[in-house]
């Protein structure tokens, strides 16, 4: 024995998280400064809230806020936050400072849009869960893929074979008909995706990208060859919103989640069914392993084929019905290329949601605010062009896509086909 | 439960892995099976685990004839394998994974936890295989996952237990305990399969033993009148020198200085703690602990694909902490990387490309923007030929190659261009004797002619017959330094440091 | 014979190639056979599904035919619509050597356009020699800045270029809603949005007018073929091309020799960019002559099948390029004669693709076609 060394010291490293902290802490007070400068210095009048509608049976008093002191007051909290995020932050007061100040700064933006003006904030809670639909049925999808080692780029072309199928199926037999054949379509596309990275051991994102292609090829050549001259096929009836009795009532969240159609329900129902089958059930665990660890579960008599092609084929059906959402749950009518990107977005919003359907369905929810915030803003007549407000969603999902990924843990063995020996 | 297997025979393409092997497996008895990387007794141990169907012969448990049509059938049939790579999920608890394929449940498929929790406390309790239940894989140390492992296999109620080079990640301590467990397991009644390539070990824990050599039964025997030298030649098939012949120790200039190196994983936790170290030129330094205790971070600090977060690095009277892998490379320092396969080679490049993997842009190689083709091929076809790579063209892809001839590939690559230092992480892994050999050869040979070589390795054989120091890294910090120069190093004392008891001033 | 002579022999023996295979064989020229053939099929199964009957699925395959190859007008166009799609193909067969699949072609083709056309329709007085470069140059530059974005936001926080860049297409088309508004942009007289038309001296001459003023086929084949050229060099010849081939195999080991992987992520999806760009730049100079809302027309997607159909190697590309662009001026003749929807190649593309990415799937339709897959020992 020669020598001993090193017996450990304590010396204060600058690790990456302090240097989150430090960039997150330089953010805040960007936006501190924004506030201030942007949505405080310029705005006067009161900005008008309406919570509920004047018919509704618990009515609420309208939110009036006035526009400039209250702005002034979130540039206030959040220089406060970055400060002290820059001096002393760390740990996990880095994301949850980042995710309050960004919460906040969106409140400023909005007090700023309404000054002088009212705006319906209930109605637009409900749009946003509306929109969060496809968002978090595509989301579910991507997770059961990806839980079992699937990357699934396709939930866009499953969303867009659904919604086709319910336009089509619906304006024959019905809306319950379309969306049982939308649900089996959106099965038959996960089979097929199956089918090709498990048993043709193709790309992951290659036959995902392949299916999208192929379900905007078929929709957009039948849509133009068959529904153009026959418009009673593209014309099914809708699901309306029913309310269910009390809930329904309650003030905000009443309209928001219990006076919807079955699509909403339906989502909240598959976010507790998912969560269910993924972490409490025996299923569930085997689907894990065969995407964490594919060999150690074929070591112990899990078939990884099989469990691949069952989940991916349910997450596909799961798409399916997100996909009517589209026509059945709102038009009832199909267009050319109608799902405009949103299977992306719910990708992004199942890493926003760290793979857990609680955690989509509050993704869901971020994306589906910034999509109809858009939508309603551009009736408020900003001086913010409209297209730039259309791109809100599309640049949420860059910087959560951006923001998240690399602190998220996904299953290990994505994106790999397993080869049985 | 008895098992034999008969006229055992197993093709992958033209490769036959397995030829008409016969072996008795004995309840209350463990059968040591031996041979090198290579042998096929993996692929012997798959087909008895019903991982492969075998193209012919018999599986016959207690004088009746099965097939397993799959890992289940042979799990129901109560065989459990230990895989040398653990089969364990990292993000799953112990009992989650102990119950993996047989869970308990309750209605609509609810998953019985507190049942699971209940069964491997039971076995824990029964074989002295104690585990916290709800501990998580992956932030168990690697003896611990074999227990796990273990009890994975008893908690399905196996009678025959295959244990797949179980050492190999192990202390000397580590390895007498688990070799407590193992007889405590055959003193049950159990039959054991013990599969290694490490003479020592068999010897001492086996009954009987069975040797293969190229898929075929080479010999059996008895651990009782058996010597290492004879066991080795059953195995080999030639005569084995087990020691290194390298020139007397004459260190020269400090090379590599590393001081109060610190490096972090991506998980921010610390990888490399404070570590401090010295290489001469014509010194071989070994870094000995078992695996995932900061060597493999420390290396790649060193060779610059992982920024430490405080520390130095002085190489060749240079600060190079921030310089950057290229920079390194072009001044002398070679780095045989730890996994050839991820990391090392590109499979689907040639050969030749590959040999010029890392300096295909300099003077050799390279002209202006654009690369020499012609040049990269007459070099890579010299170095080929220098190095014994088995190839038949420079042309041919890099995958098609023997896990020896890869190393041989990279090994050739990093010494053919003139080197001051060789990092060398897990050199001969999963080699069979004779890469074994030429790579060590090679390694003392840059070593007598003045490099400085640091070497890293899990297989403690491996560091004591090369180093002229050894340094034994436990928990990301260096607990203990042996001069090996002179006379040989204990063992023992170094099993102990890799364990991390602290080392007693007088050892 | 001495043992220098006979180490000598060793190394030549060394430095033989061997002969291609029969696996390569089938990998680069029967699978894509079949897969053209099985994807025409299915395309007239789907006909079928859609009552189209059969005497006019015969006509639109006629049709598809003459229309892509028929006479010299058809071959103008089917040149014309290959350019594109050959340069963004190109640009993305680059990126996937890297490893990056970037499906953004399409924005990058929009950006591209639009500064292509800016600069096109600025700067009058100009001589064609400095204004035509200048205006692709502005096109390709454009392309690489757009892509870059993604490039960069995969090197540095690890975002995955498929769904970045997917946003980006989607922000693309709003920029060009935007941007073509604007007052010094748009077309003095109008109210929709379009651009001002290109000046002359930024126009990609045609190069068979002499023959025919309808026939279409432009100086941007010439720039097309130049790309080929050096999309090939830079890949196969140069050391950053080794770079994009090492990183897009094997990250890892490429990262172990030295190469700095974020350069080349950045790298990559620049030149992708600015080939995407150029082929942008290419549609509004030498055929739209103006940039409006849907002037890419998707050419950035199918580009993704053309650089997958070439296996991502220029020449492959180029081929496969030339094949689309067959399918899509055919497709046109198909949907005027025969009724059927122009919609129909998309579907055939994608089948194409399928097949071409799944080999297995091929073989396993065709079981003749090919030899024995041999297995391999896994250990």
């Amino acid at each position: 024995m020669v020598a001993v060394q090193n017996i450990s010291r304590q010396t204060k490293i600058g690790t990456p998280a302090d240097r989150r902290a430090r960039i997150a802490g330089i953010v805040l007070i960007g936006l501190a400064l924004f506030v201030a400068g942007v949505f405080s210095a310029a705005v006067t009048g009161d900005a008008t809230f309406r919570l509920s509608r004047p018919t509704d049976v618990w009515a609420v008093p309208n939110l009036v806020i006035p526009a400039a002191p209250f702005n002034y007051i979130v540039a206030a909290i959040l220089a406060f936050l970055g400060a002290r995020q820059f001096l002393r932050g760390g740990g996990k007061w880095t994301t949850l400072s980042l995710g309050i100040g960004l919460a906040l700064a969106v409140c400023a933006f909005l007090v700023w849009a309404t000054a002088g003006k009212a705006f319906s904030l209930s109605g637009m809670l409900q749009a946003t869960m509306v929109r969060a639909v496809p968002l978090v049925l595509g989301a579910i999808t991507g997770m059961m893929c990806e839980r079992v080692g699937v990357v699934n780029i396709a939930i866009e072309g499953m969303l867009l074979a659904g919604a086709f199928t319910g336009a089509l199926i619906g304006s024959v037999l019905g809306g319950v008909g379309g969306l049982i054949a939308a649900i089996g379509i959106g099965g038959l596309f996960g089979l097929i995706l199956a089918a090709l990275v498990v048993t043709y051991r193709m790309d992951q994102i290659i036959a995902g990208v392949v299916i999208n292609l192929f379900v905007l090829g078929l929709t957009s050549y039948v849509s133009s060859q068959v529904f153009a001259e026959h418009r009673f096929l593209n014309n099914a009836p809708v699901f309306r919103a029913f309310k269910i009795p009390v809930l329904g009532d309650i003030p905000v969240i009443g309209p928001m989640f219990f006076n919807q159609n079955i699509f909403v329900y339906g989502s909240l129902v598959m976010v507790v069914v998912a969560t269910y089958y993924l972490f409490y059930t025996r299923m569930g665990l085997r689907a894990r392993s065969v995407g964490e660890h594919p060999r150690a579960a074929d070591t112990l008599g899990i078939n990884v084929y099989r469990t691949r092609y069952i989940n991916v084929t349910a997450a596909g059906m799961i798409a399916g019905f997100g996909g009517a959402w589209f026509t059945l749950g709102s038009v009832g009518r199909f267009d050319e290329n109608m799902t405009g990107g949103r299977g992306f977005i719910a990708l992004a919003a199942m890493l926003f949601g760290r793979y857990h359907p609680v955690g989509a369905l509050m993704a869901a929810l971020v994306f589906g605010f910034a999509d109809s915030m858009q939508q309603k803003l551009a009736l408020l007549r900003t001086p913010i062009p409209s297209e730039f407000l259309a791109m809100a969603p599309y640049i949420a999902t860059i910087i959560v896509v951006a923001g998240v990924v690399g602190r998220t843990r996904t299953p290990a063995a994505g994106g790999k086909a397993y080869i049985k020996e | 439960m008895d098992v034999e297997l008969r006229g055992i025979t197993k093709r992958f393409g033209p490769i036959v892995a397995n030829a008409e092997i016969d072996l008795d497996i004995r309840a209350g008895e463990v059968l040591g099976l031996l041979g090198e990387n290579g042998a096929g007794k993996s692929t012997l141990m798959n087909v008895l685990c019903g991982l492969y169907t075998p193209d012919e012969g018999n599986i016959i448990i207690d004088g009746k004839p099965v097939t397993f049509d799959g890992p289940g059938a042979a799990i129901a049939a109560g065989i459990g394998m230990v895989h040398q790579h653990f089969m364990l999920v990292p993000v799953f608890t112990v009992a989650e994974n102990a119950i993996l394929g047989i869970e308990p449940t309750k209605q609509v498929d609810y998953l019985d936890l507190a049942a699971a929790r209940q069964q491997v406390n039971e076995i824990g309790d029964r074989y002295g295989l104690q585990v916290d239940p709800d501990a998580r894989i992956e932030d168990l140390p690697v003896g611990t996952q074999q227990r796990v492992e273990i009890i994975k296999v008893l908690v399905r109620s196996a009678d025959v237990l295959i244990l797949d080079e179980p050492t190999a990640v192990l202390t000397p301590q580590e390895v007498e305990e688990f070799f407590g467990i193992v007889r405590s397991l055959r003193d049950a009644g159990k039959a054991i399969v013990f599969i290694t390539h490490k003479l020592d070990e068999i010897l001492e824990i086996s009954d009987r033993i069975t040797v293969l050599r190229g898929g075929r039964v080479t010999g059996y025997g008895d651990p009782k009148t058996l010597t290492e030298q004879r066991l080795a030649e059953m195995m080999v098939g030639r005569p084995v020198r087990f020691d290194v012949d390298k020139a007397p120790y004459n260190p020269g200039d400090l090379l590599l200085e590393v001081r109060d190196l610190t490096v972090l994983r991506a998980n921010d936790e610390i990888a490399a703690d404070h570590v401090s170290l010295e290489v001469r030129s014509g010194e071989i330094v070994g870094i000995a602990g078992v695996q995932g205790n900061g060597q493999s971070a420390l290396i790649e600090a060193i060779t610059g694909l992982h920024r430490p977060v405080d520390g130095t690095i002085i190489f060749d009277g240079q600060d190079i902490t921030n310089v950057s892998v290229r920079a390194r490379h072009a001044m002398g320092m070679a780095h045989i990387p730890e996994d050839r396969q991820r990391t090392g080679i590109i499979g689907d490049f040639t050969v030749a490309e590959n040999m010029a993997l890392n300096s295909y842009y300099d003077e050799r190689y390279a002209k202006g923007m654009s690369i020499v083709w012609p040049a990269v091929a007459t070099h890579a076809a010299d170095y080929v030929a220098d190095f014994d790579v088995r190839t038949p063209s420079v042309h041919a892809k890099a995958s098609q190659l023997s896990g020896g001839n890869q190393q041989k590939l990279v090994v050739a690559r990093e010494l053919s261009r003139d080197t001051k230092l060789l990092i060398a992480a897990q050199p001969t892994r999963g080699l069979d004797v004779g890469s074994v050999e030429y790579i060590h050869g090679r390694v003392v040979a840059a070593r007598d002619e003045g490099d400085g070589v640091l070497i890293m390795s899990s297989e403690l054989d491996e560091i004591l017959a090369l180093s002229d120091r050894i340094l034994v890294m436990f928990k990301g910090r260096i607990v203990a330094e042996f001069d090996a120069s002179k006379q040989p190093v204990d063992r023992n004392a170094v099993g102990l440091a890799m364990a991390g008891s602290a080392p007693r001033a007088a050892a | 014979m001495s043992a220098k002579a006979s180490n000598d022999n060793l190394t030549q023996n060394l430095l033989q190639r061997a002969a291609p295979s029969r696996a390569e064989f089938e990998d680069l020229v029967i699978v894509p056979i079949f897969a053209v053939i099985v994807a025409l099929a299915v395309g007239a199964l789907v006909m079928l599904a859609t009552a189209v009957d059969l005497p006019t699925i015969g006509r639109s395959y006629i049709a598809l035919l003459q229309g892509s190859v028929g006479s010299l007008n058809a071959l103008s166009e089917t040149l014309t619509a290959a350019a594109p799609l050959v340069l963004a193909g190109l640009g993305l067969a680059l990126g996937f050597r890297a490893g990056l699949f970037n499906i953004g072609a399409e924005g990058q083709i929009v950006i591209g356009g639009l500064a292509a056309v800016i600069v096109g329709f600025s700067f009058a007085g100009l001589p064609w020699f400095v204004h035509l470069p200048l205006a692709l140059i502005a096109g390709a530059l454009a392309g690489a800045l757009y892509a870059s974005i993604a490039g960069w936001l995969r090197a540095a926080t690890g975002a995955h270029e498929v769904i970045s860049t997917i946003m980006l297409n989607l922000i693309s088309y709003r920029i060009l809603d935007y941007v073509l508004r604007q007052p010094f942009i748009q077309r003095e007289g109008r109210a929709d949005p379009i651009s001002r038309s290109v000046l002359d001296s930024a126009e990609l001459p045609q190069l068979l007018a002499w023959i025919d003023p309808n026939l279409r086929v432009h100086a941007g084949i010439l720039v097309v073929i130049a790309a080929v050229v050096v999309v090939h060099w830079i890949l196969f010849r140069t050391k950053i091309g080794f770079e994009f081939r090492a990183s897009g195999k094997n990250l890892d080991a490429a990262r172990y020799a030295g190469m700095r992987a974020s350069f080349t992520i950045v790298a990559a999806m620049a030149s992708a960019g600015a080939l995407a760009g150029l082929a942008g730049a290419n549609q509004v100079l030498g055929v739209l002559d103006r940039a409006s809302p849907g002037f890419s027309a998707g050419i950035g997607f199918d580009a993704i099948s053309v650089a997958l159909l070439g296996r991502s190697h220029p020449v492959g590309v180029l081929f496969a390029g030339l094949l689309f662009g067959a399918l899509k001026t055919g497709g046109r003749q198909m949907q005027v004669d025969a009724g059927v929807s122009v919609d129909l190649i998309g579907i055939i593309q994608a089948l194409i693709i399928v097949f071409i990415a799944a080999p297995l799937l091929v073989r396993a339709i065709f079981p003749w076609g090919f030899r024995k897959p041999q297995t391999e020992p896994n250990e």
